[in-house]
């Protein structure tokens, strides 16, 4: 069992662990917190597939901005929820158990990065970074360059019946910029408070 | 036979799997929450376990073969159903305050004057 199956293992009993979280609890909080559980195992599993571009923008597009619009929707709707806010002891104990092991692994991760530079870095660590990154092609792709199928199909590039099955994205990335455009604007319209 | 399977290199089928769960939670969710924002968080689960299987199949290293059914496409697609999720969410959480300053509550039950 090599590091990969450990860490999709941990990782998917996550995601399932939030989902279910989300469907059991009938307390509308509780369900935000497993989702945004859910999400961020999702993001880890994304990297594991190989997708670290899509992972990244799980957590800054879902973990960072879905879920944050959702707790307002929440704040603003719950009633009662809300009103008392002091943080109990027990809540110290644990929120102190689960930061202090973080503080402590991130701090040693940081001394350890110094010394894995300055060492001897062998050529097979190096081609492995260079392989991980998919997010210049993801990036090619959307602007309508799209250079591996260009280059490993051998097909002609100006041939307009192949050219067709070659465009990028570039079509449905400007029709989606202006579908947000838009749907900013309208929500901004429908949330606004009536004066009457 | 579990443990073989536990034991067995990822494949794409455990993705597939994980993505089910969260398609089914999502759906239940939906179905059974009268709560119109939990209702949303459902809706973010089904997008989540529908976006789990395009990655899954634009993975080259989860196929056997090497090769992945939607290499990058899978990707780019993966990209555009975030975005639009963002972007439903955005309005449903709109027409949500909307729904609760008019009926004073987020239980869609109450909904029922809107027709018409």
């Amino acid at each position: 069992m090599d590091a990969t199956a450990i860490f999709f293992w941990l990782l998917a009993a996550l995601a399932v662990a939030g989902a279910l979280l989300v469907v059991i609890t009938p307390h509308i909080v509780h369900a935000a917190v497993g989702l945004i559980l859910a999400l961020s195992a999702v993001a880890g599993l994304f990297f594991l597939a190989g997708a670290e571009f899509l992972g990244a923008m799980q957590i800054m597009i879902y973990v960072g901005g879905t879920v944050v619009l959702l707790a307002f929707g929440v704040m603003l709707t719950a009633r009662l929820t809300f009103v008392r806010m002091r943080t109990t002891a027990d809540q110290w104990v644990i929120a102190v158990l689960l930061a202090a092991p973080l503080a402590i692994i991130l701090l040693q991760s940081a001394w350890a990065y110094g010394h894995l530079r300055s060492a001897q870095v062998s050529s097979e660590t190096r081609s492995m970074e260079a392989e991980a990154v998919s997010a210049t092609d993801l990036g090619l792709a959307l602007v309508g360059v799209r250079p591996q199928v260009d280059g490993a199909s051998g097909l002609d590039p100006r041939s307009a019946s192949n050219r067709a099955t070659m465009d990028g994205y570039i079509l449905p990335f400007e029709l989606v910029s202006v579908h947000l455009l838009v749907v900013m604007i309208g929500a901004a319209y429908l949330a606004r408070r009536r004066t009457e | 036979m579990i443990l073989a399977g536990i034991l067995s290199p990822i494949t794409v089928t455990h993705y597939l799997v994980v993505g089910i769960i969260l398609f089914v939670c999502g759906i239940v969710c939906l179905v059974v929450k009268r709560n119109i924002i939990a209702m949303l968080i459902g809706v973010e689960l089904i997008l989540n376990g529908a976006n789990i299987n395009l990655v899954a199949f634009s993975s080259p290293q989860l196929f056997a073969s090497g090769t992945a059914p939607l290499l990058l496409d899978g990707q780019v697609f993966a990209l555009f159903v975030m975005i639009l999720a963002a972007a439903e969410a955005a309005v449903a959480l709109a027409i949500a305050l909307q729904f609760y300053s008019r009926f004073g509550t987020v239980d869609v039950d109450q909904g029922g004057q809107l027709n018409g």
